[in-house]
């Protein structure tokens, strides 16, 4: 198992800011977290990035040929802070 | 930046009697913060392609980077990377990549460095990074645990801090299985003790790193949160 922080890389495909920095409300129990504090779950096809308390599925990435899918699934949402 | 740069090893250096510090040059490297990483990617003769995340552990030096790599067993790319690639070879890297568990050498206030095993390499990019400060940076404190006196990696740098006998940079090994003769603490894992320091507590505006293997982060972590750190000023980044 790994974290938030080893997504810089995928997904600075799909962001200009850094997204490891944005924060997420988990929808399932109310704990606030930087992206780079969720567990993340990358031995499978799909990297798999969780919540760090109560392990609901944050989203998915998954890198296929000529594809980069950014699954939220059931939704959840990620807010960046601006200056 | 998204884009895969050619690396090209310069050196390799030992670091223990298994890992190795690979000093790279990137062509128009950007620099980089301390705690930030590289992607590294190789791809094999059929096309087929790993990729790994590495702390650089040493601060921006021009188109230098330095990554440190401890061969896993049975590792896919990590025992390639410490024994087998050759000096002058290429690989790939992207980055400088992450945000989060960075130091930025402006900030003000102390910092707690936490690491454990391996788990030392993107703090020592924030060491070396406030040694380069000299006389004008904030207090630092480097605990970290490892399993004997042969896992010390970065020995000169830990003996240069302990040579200086500065007291706003010091360093402590924790160490858990062996410890060399007549160091001061006892042999055991990482407590609250080794974490509640003067001038480090969460009054004193602490901010707190924490990288090794994920039992030891969660471990270390909490024992931090219990000593009043708020949660966002413990960062961490684990591995394994």
């Amino acid at each position: 198992m790994r974290d938030g922080n080893a997504l810089a890389g995928p997904l600075s495909d799909l962001f200009l800011p850094d997204p490891t920095t944005a924060w997420r409300l988990c929808p399932g129990c109310g704990t606030d977290a930087a992206l780079a504090a969720l567990h993340v779950y990358d031995q499978g096809p799909a990297a798999v990035a969780r919540c760090p308390r109560c392990s609901e599925i944050a989203f998915r990435v998954a890198r296929h040929p000529g594809q980069l899918w950014f699954d939220f699934g059931g939704g959840g949402a990620l807010r960046f802070p601006t200056t | 930046m998204s884009d895969w740069s050619r690396a090209e090893l310069r050196a390799r250096t030992p670091e223990s009697a298994t890992a190795r510090t690979l000093h790279l040059t990137v062509d128009g490297w950007p620099g980089h913060l301390p705690g930030q990483h590289v992607d590294v990617r190789l791809t094999a003769d059929d096309g087929y392609r790993a990729v790994r995340s590495y702390s650089l552990s040493a601060p921006a030096d021009g188109d230098r980077i330095e990554i440190s790599v401890q061969p896993a067993p049975h590792g896919e790319v990590s025992p390639y990377l410490a024994e087998d690639f050759p000096v002058g070879a290429g690989i790939e890297v992207k980055g400088p990549l992450g945000g989060w568990f960075v130091w930025k050498p402006g900030r003000p206030g102390p910092v707690l460095l936490v690491a454990g095993g391996s788990g030392i390499a993107p703090l020592a990019a924030m060491l070396r990074a406030r040694l380069d400060l000299g006389d004008d940076g904030p207090p630092f404190h480097l605990a970290y645990s490892l399993r004997d006196p042969g896992q010390r990696w970065f020995g000169a740098l830990l003996d240069g801090v302990a040579k200086a006998e500065d007291p706003a940079v010091t360093a402590a090994c924790l160490y858990t299985r062996t410890a060399p003769p007549g160091h001061p603490r006892p042999v055991g894992r990482i407590t609250a003790a080794d974490l509640d320091l003067p001038g480090f507590a969460p009054a004193d505006g602490a901010l707190a790193f924490v990288c090794g293997p994920t039992a030891f982060v969660e471990k270390a972590a909490g024992l931090l949160v219990h000593l009043g750190h708020r949660p966002d000023r413990v960062r961490t980044e684990r591995f394994g």
